[in-house]
């Protein structure tokens, strides 16, 4: 059980894909200007590498390694085409606003990376999770650089006014710019934080 | 003709895609620390991002839409772009190895890549025509082209720079990246 919260919860903060790894950074910024775009783009992301991960493993072996990576694309492709119709079948109000970032998920480098890294070596269940745990870190990066952006960008969350008329929105926020200089201190803060939790794991003589 | 210069223009610097929908941004975080490198990523992007608009512009009018088949328009881009790039870097490396030399490695980096694959995807979302594609493809490529150039100038003067521990690399990249935005943004409202 330990070693499967060890896989699940490096992609939370270590391995954080979006403020460590920096991958996948397109979504980060275009689709967060508001908390719910940001939660439906981070768990589709989670369904589509979890569901991935769990393909390539179970795969694995059949899988000529000289054309392992097209394989990759065209089941990542395919997954992410199942989500696709399924937000536009259900949520077609998200998935309009999604637009084409949607269909981008297919070119995420985490997902193709994941798969490379860890599903093509491991069994199906710790891939699942390894999966599924990348997934959620996105998510919670995703969140984290949402609420900011609706808070202070238009003074609600999930569209109930949290701050009041008082409060003038600072529109930089929802734009470009506030996006790439807000992702740039969260960087730096999840930098502080992590080199914490490192430090913290060397003094209890835990390995890394 | 008006039309498409003001196209061109506005998919160069008001709709800049690194800038204004950030797509691209792995690439352009990745290689903007050198400038050789920007410079030869920018145009291997256009060359690369304008070729392909017309091959998805063709399969998308004369493929997909006939056959009804339009949902599957993702993974057809993908395998699409990812072969055609895997085609061009072997022709290139076969009649001009020099040129492989300078582009070969971008080439590969761009196979999969969201401004690659996002470009089409918008083209035919806007329902351009051909040639209109081909213009805005172009345009867009030249945009990217245009920031990763500038951003490199300024990576490489920041080495000099005391930047706090914990922004230095990314952090700090990211920062400089949206004063770029903030003076794109700028552009806006430029073209109707």
């Amino acid at each position: 059980m330990k070693r499967y919260w060890d896989i699940f919860s490096k992609g939370l903060v270590l391995e954080n894909p979006i403020f460590v790894l920096a991958l996948s950074l397109c979504p980060a910024l275009a689709v967060t200007t508001s908390v719910v775009n940001a939660l439906t783009m981070g768990l589709t992301v989670t369904f589509v590498i979890s569901m991935n991960n769990l393909i390539v493993s179970i795969f694995r072996n059949w899988v000529n390694p000289k054309v392992r990576v097209p394989i990759y694309i065209t089941s990542i492709a395919t997954i992410v085409t199942v989500a696709e119709l399924l937000l536009k079948a259900f949520a077609p109000l998200l998935y309009k606003e999604l637009g084409i970032y949607l269909s981008l998920v297919v070119v995420f480098a985490i997902i193709l990376a994941r798969a490379e890294v860890f599903a093509s070596k491991n069994r199906p269940v710790p891939s699942f999770i390894d999966g599924f745990g990348m997934g959620a870190g996105f998510t919670l990066a995703m969140l984290i650089v949402g609420v900011i952006r609706e808070l202070f960008g238009n003074g609600t969350i999930l569209g109930y006014t949290v701050l009041g008329s008082w409060y003038p929105p600072a529109l930089i926020f929802i734009m470009a710019p506030g996006a790439f200089i807000l992702i740039g201190y969260l960087v730096g803060a999840w930098n502080i934080w992590s080199a914490r939790i490192e430090k913290a794991k060397g003094e209890r003589g835990e390995t890394i | 003709m008006s039309e498409y210069l003001l196209l061109f223009m506005g998919a160069v610097v008001i709709n800049n895609f690194v800038l204004t929908r950030f797509l691209g941004l792995c690439i352009f975080f990745g290689v903007s620390k050198n400038y050789d490198a920007s410079a030869g990523m920018g145009m291997a992007v256009t060359a690369v991002i304008t070729i392909s608009s017309v091959f998805a512009w063709l399969a998308y009018n004369y493929i997909l839409v006939p056959l009804n088949v339009t949902f599957l328009t993702t993974i057809v881009f993908v395998l699409l772009i990812a072969s055609f790039v895997q085609m061009l870097e072997m022709i290139v490396k076969k009649y001009t190895p020099n040129l492989h030399k300078m582009w070969g490695i971008y080439l590969l980096l761009i196979a999969t890549n969201c401004v690659v694959l996002g470009v089409p995807l918008l083209n035919v979302e806007s329902g351009f025509n051909l040639a209109k594609s081909v213009v805005n493809a172009f345009g867009s490529g030249v945009g990217f082209a245009l920031a990763i150039v500038l951003m490199a100038s300024c990576r490489e003067k920041l080495r000099l720079a005391n930047v706090p521990k914990s922004l230095d690399g990314l952090g700090v990249a990211f920062i400089i990246a949206g004063c770029l935005a903030l003076s794109f943004l700028g552009f806006s409202g430029m073209i109707k």
